[in-house]
């Protein structure tokens, strides 16, 4: 079970995210953007942080970095890819998920707890939500918009490849409970293959009981659980 | 030779930035101010001694990197 989490000029949750990998016995990897050879890797992660200072488009400079040649190849062998907030926006402008992250709705930046309600469970980053799939997780973005004219938004509504939809304490998915403006809720989709995640939430921030929670854990023990086959 | 890139928001897509600069317009005591839209403007310089055709390049930029396809139109300036 191994992992590489890429690193780019800006990034600063890459640390965070490889302390939770290394927590659940996923031996981890840092590689620099430059870099023009992916390690032997079961897992990329795209972490999350400020690639480029958000220059031109939220992550948009580091989708043309010279290792995302690599990770698009390592997806399109089946590799697994996981891609938290600003990793969630350069899976887009890599072209690797469909649609668009807009600025939030109101125009300002959100760092809060938010529920969020777990959608599809039967994925390797999902599986073991089975259990409890109402969950708290930090969000910390300015462009967590999720946008998409209205046949992709269906058509991520009929193949089930909406992962996480934000929702109330209750698990209610309504407009209230819309932290940033995002069409249909949605905070993390899959591609068709569900081998590739895209999520606004940090759930490397939700690993540890005793300081934060523990509802981010139960993704990288599914992944953890799913490597090992 | 000079060129110049304008990328707007696509009309359905939202533009709170552009909504925000109206408003403060409005505020300011312009009423006749009916819309904004707020967009990006780039200039380009191009070697025109390389053999290579010059508003494909233009084209393909705007589609590779200075426009999201998804959420935006481009228009190229010839001065």
């Amino acid at each position: 079970m191994k992992s590489s989490v890429i690193v780019f000029p800006g990034s600063n949750c890459d640390r965070d995210v490889a302390v939770a990998l290394e927590k659940f016995k996923i031996k981890n990897h840092m590689v620099w953007h430059e870099e023009s050879i992916l390690p032997k890797s079961d897992l990329v992660v795209l972490p999350g942080g400020f690639s480029y200072g958000d220059y031109l488009r939220t992550g948009c400079i580091a989708s043309k970095s010279k290792i995302i040649n690599e990770v698009i190849k390592h997806s399109k062998n089946g590799g697994l890819i996981l891609g938290i907030c600003n990793g969630f926006q350069i899976l887009i402008e890599t072209g690797l998920l469909p649609g668009t992250l807009l600025r939030n709705k109101k125009l300002r930046f959100i760092s809060k707890n938010v529920f969020l309600k777990v959608e599809n469970v039967n994925n390797v980053f999902c599986k073991y939500y089975k259990e409890k799939n109402l969950i708290e997780l930090p969000i910390a973005h300015n462009e967590g918009n999720y946008f998409a004219n209205k046949y992709l938004i269906e058509k991520l509504e009929d193949l089930n490849l909406i992962a996480f939809k934000y929702c109330d304490r209750e698990g209610k998915t309504e407009n209230n409970s819309n932290p940033n403006g995002s069409s249909n809720n949605i905070a993390g989709i899959l591609n068709e293959n569900k081998n590739i995640l895209g999520m606004m939430p940090h759930p490397e921030r939700m690993i540890d009981p005793y300081l934060s929670g523990e509802d981010g854990s139960i993704l990288f023990k599914s992944l953890f659980e799913s490597l090992l086959k | 030779m000079k060129i110049s890139v304008t990328v707007t928001l696509k009309k359905d897509v939202l533009d709170p930035q552009g909504k925000v600069v109206k408003q403060t317009l409005k505020n300011m005591g312009y009423s006749e101010i009916q819309s904004i839209r707020q967009g990006k403007y780039f200039e380009i310089e191009i070697d025109e001694s390389k053999e290579k055709n010059i508003k494909e390049v233009v084209e393909e930029i705007c589609k590779k990197l200075l426009t999201n396809t998804v959420i935006e139109d481009y228009k190229i300036n010839y001065n």
